[in-house]
């Protein structure tokens, strides 16, 4: 099958004006055009966004699983870089 | 009751719901997850818009009948459908050849429909339109992705709209019902989007590198309820439920 060939797409959806894109899976397409039919048609088809962004799997770059260890369990044990040995006035939310 | 407008609402709500069952009965057989889901997404819109035009054919007809019976349970010679919405899905080409060549036709009815002096068709005309133009972007993108494909791809498509041609001719047909609500200022003068259907129509073929068509033979007989030996198949799976259980509601 022809689906086989056609490379694989990541789709970001902007739910609302003012809110950013999120990821919101993946899907197959031939090319860009297609990815964003492809990702309307999966995605947004009970109103889910206002605006969609396709993007080739192959451009993004992810960590490797294997170097979680490296990369993330020296930030588990340094509480003090949370801001919450401070008194935060009531006026400043979302903290 | 109003015999004239019932049967041009039928004439409009058939086209629909017929190439909304042929679209729909692809779920789950599409060529893949992604198309498969456009082409459901698309029979769950004619859906949407033949109830409208059902609910209201059944307050015209005032006998008692509702929606679901007026769609469920006609006869094959009943229903006014153009023959090209019933043509089965030989392969992906075919189905998005007939979308395209239905596509292209309905966006052209409903712009004009919009200005009808029914107030009722020129609303679901209105709603309806945004949905139809993006069929006709889907169908027409397909058109110039398989046309302008491969070698086998183009052969396919271009085996498509050979074969389909034949049907495109009664799109431009009126019935006596079509004629009577022209008169009236509430139907659409089908005779007058003829040239403008097919100059769009040959663009897109053009750009998709296909050949067109030379025939200049037609059939016809939808329109009048005489139908292609593929209608009473699908009417047989589209009346299933209401007929091995009568009265049933969802």
């Amino acid at each position: 099958m022809a689906t086989k060939n056609w490379p694989l797409w990541e789709v970001f959806v902007r739910s609302k004006n003012g809110l950013e894109h999120r990821h919101f899976g993946s899907l197959h397409a031939a090319d860009a055009e297609m990815a964003l039919e492809n990702a309307r048609d999966v995605y947004t088809r009970r109103n889910e966004g206002v605006s969609i962004w396709v993007v080739e799997s192959k451009h993004i770059t992810a960590s490797n699983p294997e170097h979680n260890g490296e990369l993330f369990e020296p930030a588990q044990d340094k509480v003090y870089r949370h801001p919450t040995f401070y008194d935060l006035p009531d006026e400043v939310k979302h903290m | 009751m109003k015999e004239n407008l019932y049967k041009y609402i039928l004439g409009i709500a058939d086209n629909s719901l017929i190439l909304g069952q042929r679209m729909g009965a692809l779920t789950g057989h599409g060529p893949s997850l992604e198309t498969d889901i456009a082409c459901t997404n698309i029979s769950l819109d004619l859906f949407g818009q033949v109830r409208s035009y059902y609910q209201y054919a059944a307050k015209i007809a005032g006998d008692g009948r509702t929606e679901d019976d007026i769609a469920m349970l006609r006869k094959e010679r009943e229903y006014v459908n153009v023959l090209l919405v019933e043509q089965p899905d030989t392969d992906f080409a075919y189905t998005m050849a007939r979308q395209f060549l239905f596509d292209v036709y309905h966006f052209m009815f409903l712009t004009e429909l919009q200005k009808s002096k029914d107030l009722t068709l020129a609303a679901i005309a209105t709603k309806s339109i945004k949905e139809v133009s993006y069929h006709k972007r889907f169908s027409s993108d397909w058109i110039k992705r398989l046309g302008d494909g491969t070698e086998l791809s183009n052969q396919k498509m271009q085996n498509a709209i050979d074969n389909l041609w034949t049907y495109t001719d009664e799109l431009f047909h009126q019935t006596e019902a079509d004629k009577a609500m022209v008169k009236d200022g509430i139907g659409v003068d089908v005779t007058k989007l003829k040239e403008g259907y097919y100059k769009q129509v040959i663009e897109v073929l053009e750009e998709a590198t296909l050949n067109i068509p030379e025939s200049k033979y037609f059939q016809k007989g939808g329109k009048e309820g005489i139908h292609t030996e593929h209608m009473g198949y699908l009417l047989s799976d589209l009346q299933y439920m209401q007929r091995a259980y009568p009265n049933m509601e969802w």
